[in-house]
């Protein structure tokens, strides 16, 4: 078969042809890979909330309550509310934003945490994944610190920094702390209320 | 079997990083890890031969003075099918490569060689020409991130090779640790090309 | 206060160049001259602001309602093509001069992976229209002043002996690598 001419009608002809195939093509593999994408990014979500919170039985991403920005998950155990996991966010991250599953108690003390998107300097600030790092904050109570202020060791708090990753560790603490006060603000109030006053004092901001 | 030369050429001769030094920015950019510079070359593979082989088999459909525009729907659809593919079934490895992904648009091999040869030429050759260039670029980048990942992160493939705190050679995943040792290995290519004549 | 974060952040300290690795490719072939950089990097700053003034519009009126998100590299790399043709025509008529410099670059701004990854990106972060677009140009002239200072060190080194299988690109970029080094340390200005 000879090529085709570059006259006008083929040129509109063989590039609406292309783009109809090539569209047909494309909305097919949408419609295989949307439901396994929405299911993947929920794996996800379910993965970290169960990561940073005691055994639960409810389905808190079906209780999603969105609050300041941050999206809250209840999570109860035969009915009796376990604690919260938060997804916040902190924008001071060296490669700017990156977002952190926080799980608290009742009580406003962390249980642990997951650090769900970041794009920092791969080796320096992506080591606030590790054990060494993080865990400092599990069963930490932030309300029992200075001023109820999360800080690293450098601006004399409490936190070790990773070495090399100031600004990493910092933005790590800036999310937690959001997340810990819009926490205090709105839920920690009720369920102290069903548990018992030694909360109360965290709920005081 | 004389087919086999079309595979091979992409592999060291004309290798798209190294020797051709094309797709620079994904070549610089992905290689914190060895494991990064396998899913990028695989992601850029696939785009290679299947855009090589569409348009091999389209030519004589495409009049001369829109290709450039119908290459960029072909690549461009082959790249949206690789992002919703790697976004369903490997996410983890989708978050890492980020931007890079829909980017593979514009990464100069695939256009490069859709101008250079799979519109002159034959479906099986196009598609051995993709193949070949895309498991070059894959080696290169593979080796670019396992140098990085050893130097800077004291381990390879996630596998430590040093104690857990021992101090590495951080900048080496740093981004001027990318231009540093992509210079150096183009000028090892070099100088390797003419001792041995290749 | 935002808007200024926004600048000293693209221009200098996640520099598009040396921090984000986009546009390598214009970066090491017109960056010989001090004058060729100059009109690449202006011509760079002005498709990329249009272009992420249009593909802002293109995302929210047709996309984001058609719930066709996925279609977006698609029809942003047509726009771009279709901007750079634009641009080209009009450099070609009124100045000659920097058309004939910039030469075989200029079509290259469509593979420039700049121009679409900063428009990708400007979506993904949720700026809005006038953010996406002041993003844009600092990045470009973020890449414009990356391009001046290589181009400043290469005229320099071309008197300069060195091996010559470092000859081209392996200097090139050990040089980028140089300038990397030295744009980190604006880290934490913002």
């Amino acid at each position: 078969m000879a090529k085709l001419e570059s006259s006008l009608r083929n040129m509109i002809l063989s590039l609406l042809l292309i783009s109809l195939v090539m569209s047909a093509a494309l909305g097919f593999v949408y419609n295989l890979t949307k439901d396994p994408i929405a299911a993947a990014s929920k794996a996800k979500e379910v993965k970290a909330v169960k990561e940073v919170l005691p055994e639960f039985d409810n389905d808190p991403t079906t209780e999603i309550k969105v609050v300041e920005g941050l999206t809250f998950y209840p999570a109860t155990q035969g009915g009796k509310p376990i604690g919260f996991a938060v997804k916040t966010y902190t924008e001071k991250g060296y490669s700017g934003r990156f977002d952190l599953m926080v799980g608290f108690l009742p009580d406003g003390k962390i249980n642990n945490i997951v650090v769900l998107e970041q794009k920092e300097t791969p080796g320096l600030g992506t080591k606030m994944k590790e054990p060494k790092f993080k865990d400092q904050f599990n069963t930490l109570d932030i309300g029992s610190l200075n001023n109820q202020e999360l800080k690293v060791k450098k601006d004399g708090g409490t936190i070790d920094a990773i070495s090399a990753a100031t600004i990493s560790s910092r933005a790590f603490c800036d999310g937690v702390q959001k997340a810990y006060n819009i926490y205090m603000k709105n839920f920690a109030m009720n369920i102290a209320g069903v548990n018992d006053s030694t909360m109360m004092k965290g709920g005081k901001q | 079997m004389s087919q086999l030369k079309y595979f091979t050429n992409g592999l060291f001769k004309e290798n798209p990083s190294f020797v051709l030094v094309l797709g620079t920015c994904p070549t610089l950019a992905v290689t914190t890890a060895a494991i990064n510079g396998i899913g990028m070359g695989a992601a850029t593979t696939f785009v290679l031969v299947f855009s090589n082989l569409m348009i091999a088999a389209l030519k004589d459909l495409i009049p001369n003075k829109v290709r450039i525009a119908a290459f960029i729907v072909i690549i461009a659809t082959f790249v949206t099918i690789v992002d919703l593919v790697m976004k369903a079934f490997t996410p983890d490895l989708y978050a890492t490569l980020g931007i890079f992904i829909p980017l593979i648009v514009v990464n100069c091999i695939i256009l490069g060689r859709a101008e250079a040869f799979a519109q002159k030429s034959n479906v099986v050759p196009a598609i051995l020409d993709g193949l070949g260039m895309g498991i070059g670029f894959t080696l290169a980048i593979t080796l670019m991130g396992s140098i990085r990942e050893i130097l800077g992160n004291g381990s390879i493939f996630n596998i430590k090779l040093v104690a857990e705190d021992a101090n590495t050679i951080l900048i080496f995943i740093l981004p001027p640790g990318a231009f540093i040792t992509y210079g150096y290995l183009i000028a090892i290519m070099n100088r390797m090309k003419k001792r041995y004549n290749i | 206060m935002e808007i200024i974060g926004i600048i000293i952040l693209a221009l200098l300290v996640n520099n598009v160049v040396l921090a984000q690795f986009l546009g390598i490719c214009p970066f090491l072939g017109v960056s010989q001259k001090v004058s060729t950089s100059l009109g690449m990097g202006a011509a760079v700053i002005f498709v990329m602001a249009l272009a992420n003034l249009v593909t802002y519009l293109i995302q929210f009126f047709i996309l984001v309602p058609l719930h066709i998100e996925f279609m977006q590299t698609i029809t942003f790399i047509f726009i771009i093509a279709f901007l750079v043709q634009v641009v080209e025509i009009i450099l070609k008529k009124a100045a000659p001069a920097l058309y004939q410099a910039l030469g075989i670059y200029l079509p290259l701004i469509t593979t420039n992976c700049a121009v679409l990854g900063i428009a990708i990106l400007a979506v993904q972060k949720n700026y809005s229209l006038v953010e996406s677009v002041v993003y844009a140009s600092a990045i470009a002239a973020g890449f414009t002043l990356a391009l001046i200072l290589m181009a400043g060190i290469r005229e320099q080194m071309e008197n300069t002996g060195y091996p010559a299988g470092m000859k081209g690109f392996p200097m090139s970029l050990i040089i980028a690598g140089l300038l990397s080094l030295a744009f980190m340390g604006f880290a934490g200005l913002v």
